[in-house]
């Protein structure tokens, strides 16, 4: 059974610090006047012009091993492969800001607001990551509510292009899910519309399935590393 | 100070409405458009990027010089244009097929204008016969090409065959980017340069043209 819900701008608004970040701009540095200017500026459009929406569905191990699968182009060994089939709840999500944040960013790029632009792109880039930590949180939240969990359960997302899941899963993901419902297509070359949108499966399990070493080939490619500090969160709840 | 030196100076403090105002004063005064160009507009860009390399400015205080770079820019282009001055070379821009990630792209397309070059830019999902047609079409001197996921880098390695194929090689130069990009990729699939940010990839440019 799949549930559509919408966050407000505000609960996805990403802190300065995240925006700065994402514009290379490294913690505990004063920015200048018109940059700290620019940065508001952002946020406050980005609250106009977002429309957090999001969907989830519910799917047992077995049917997530066919969307796993996807078009067959994973790599060979992967953490959600080791994960999935431990887990107890599993869903399928997928969300979104909306198209609108990208409009702007288009246009502002146009009229050469470049600063602005940007600024707005790395906040809406953020806005969307937060939106799939709100899903994936709501998801665990009536998990819990029914009881699930307690005193060791972990709730974690993992999405198709990341870590050996070929990003071509998510075809199989949205013929699943659905997203469409929330105004999410895929391309013919597997990627989202809108662009600041995120997909993946969300999964419940004992906090220590979750836990796998970073030794994957991929791994030494990968140079967020974020999976690190996503498993250790987990055990600091 | 004089007023080439105060354009560069507006360009750095990003003040465009500066900019646009001592650079219609300079055309006013019949100053050559390539030596406003070179000694106020690109001098300025050029610190900006010098600061940026130095860590002693971020990329919105780029991008606030940028602007008031093109604030000049859009006045002296129509000189530019009627007395034939060629750019410093044009380029064609995109990110490769299959992929979405274009806030790089859009990065290196600032800067590598900031620094005087004519850029074109087909977006992103650009397919490698687009991104050959449109440097043939266009006569560019470069295809600049941006990938963010590692499924989507082989399509660079598809424009660098093409022009080849074409004969293209030679006439026509690569660079590639993007952060799971690397010169050793860019190496093994024959690309003529690889940029690892939006600064170093007008240098890498700058070296592909002579400039
Ligand atoms: C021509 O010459 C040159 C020269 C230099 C060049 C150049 C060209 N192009 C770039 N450069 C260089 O200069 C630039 C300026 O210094 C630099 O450009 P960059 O583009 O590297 O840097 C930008 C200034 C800032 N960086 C970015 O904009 C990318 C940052 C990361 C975190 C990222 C972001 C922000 C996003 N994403 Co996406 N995202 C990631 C990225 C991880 C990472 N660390 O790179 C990556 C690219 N994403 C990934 C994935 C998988 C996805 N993302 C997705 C979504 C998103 C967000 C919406 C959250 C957001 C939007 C991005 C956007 N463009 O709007 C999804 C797809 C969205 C879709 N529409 O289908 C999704 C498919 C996940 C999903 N299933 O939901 C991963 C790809 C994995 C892979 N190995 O292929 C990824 C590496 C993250 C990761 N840690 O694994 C240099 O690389």
């Amino acid at each position: 059974m799949t549930e559509t819900f919408t966050f407000s701008p505000d609960e996805v608004k990403p802190t300065r610090e995240t925006v700065f970040e994402n514009q290379g701009i490294p913690p505990g540095i004063t920015v200048s006047g018109p940059v700290d200017s620019i940065c508001e500026q952002a946020l406050a459009m980005l609250a106009r012009t977002a429309a957090p929406a999001g969907i989830t569905g519910e799917i047992s191990a077995a049917e997530f091993e066919q969307v796993y699968q996807g078009e067959g182009r994973n790599d060979p060994n992967t953490p959600v492969g080791g994960i999935f089939e431990r887990a107890d709840h599993l869903a399928l999500f997928t969300v979104t800001i909306g198209e609108r944040p990208a409009e702007e960013i288009a246009r502002l790029f146009d009229e050469n607001e470049f600063a602005l632009a940007s600024m707005l792109d790395a906040a809406a880039s953020a806005a969307a990551d937060n939106a799939a930590k709100l899903a994936e949180r709501r998801y665990g939240d009536v998990l819990r509510g029914d009881g699930w969990g307690a005193p060791d359960g972990g709730v974690l997302r993992y999405s198709p292009g990341y870590c050996g899941w070929h990003v071509s899963g998510q075809r199989k993901l949205f013929d699943y899910l659905g997203p469409e419902e929330i105004g999410v297509t895929l391309t013919n070359r597997f990627l989202m519309q809108p662009l600041k949108s995120v997909s993946g499966i969300i999964i419940a399990a004992h906090r220590d399935v979750h836990k796998f070493a970073a030794s994957f080939p991929f791994c030494r490619e990968c140079e967020t590393r974020e999976c690190r500090e996503r498993i250790r969160a987990l055990f600091a709840e | 100070m004089g007023l080439l030196d105060q354009i560069a100076e507006g360009v750095i403090n990003g003040d465009d409405e500066q900019v646009a105002q001592l650079t219609q004063q300079v055309i006013e005064q019949n100053r050559p458009p390539k030596q406003i160009l070179d000694v106020g507009l690109i001098a300025g860009m050029n610190i900006v990027g010098q600061r940026f390399k130095a860590h002693e400015i971020f990329l919105p205080d780029v991008l606030l010089a940028a602007k008031a770079m093109y604030a000049g820019m859009d006045l002296l282009k129509p000189l530019l244009i009627a007395q034939g001055i060629p750019s410093v070379g044009r380029v064609v821009i995109g990110t490769v097929r299959g992929d979405l990630h274009d806030i790089g792209k859009n990065l290196v397309g600032i800067m590598l204008k900031g620094a005087g070059f004519d850029v074109i830019d087909l977006g992103r999902d650009v397919a490698p016969e687009e991104m050959v047609r449109a440097a043939k079409e266009q006569d560019a001197a470069v295809i600049g090409m941006s990938a963010l996921l590692t499924t989507t880098m082989p399509a660079m390695g598809e424009v660098v065959q093409l022009l080849k194929q074409e004969k293209l090689d030679g006439k026509i130069k690569t660079i590639v980017g993007g952060a799971p990009v690397s010169k050793d990729f860019a190496h093994g699939i024959g690309a003529d340069a690889y940029g690892f940010d939006a600064a170093n990839a007008v240098d890498r440019v700058r070296q592909l043209v002579g400039a």
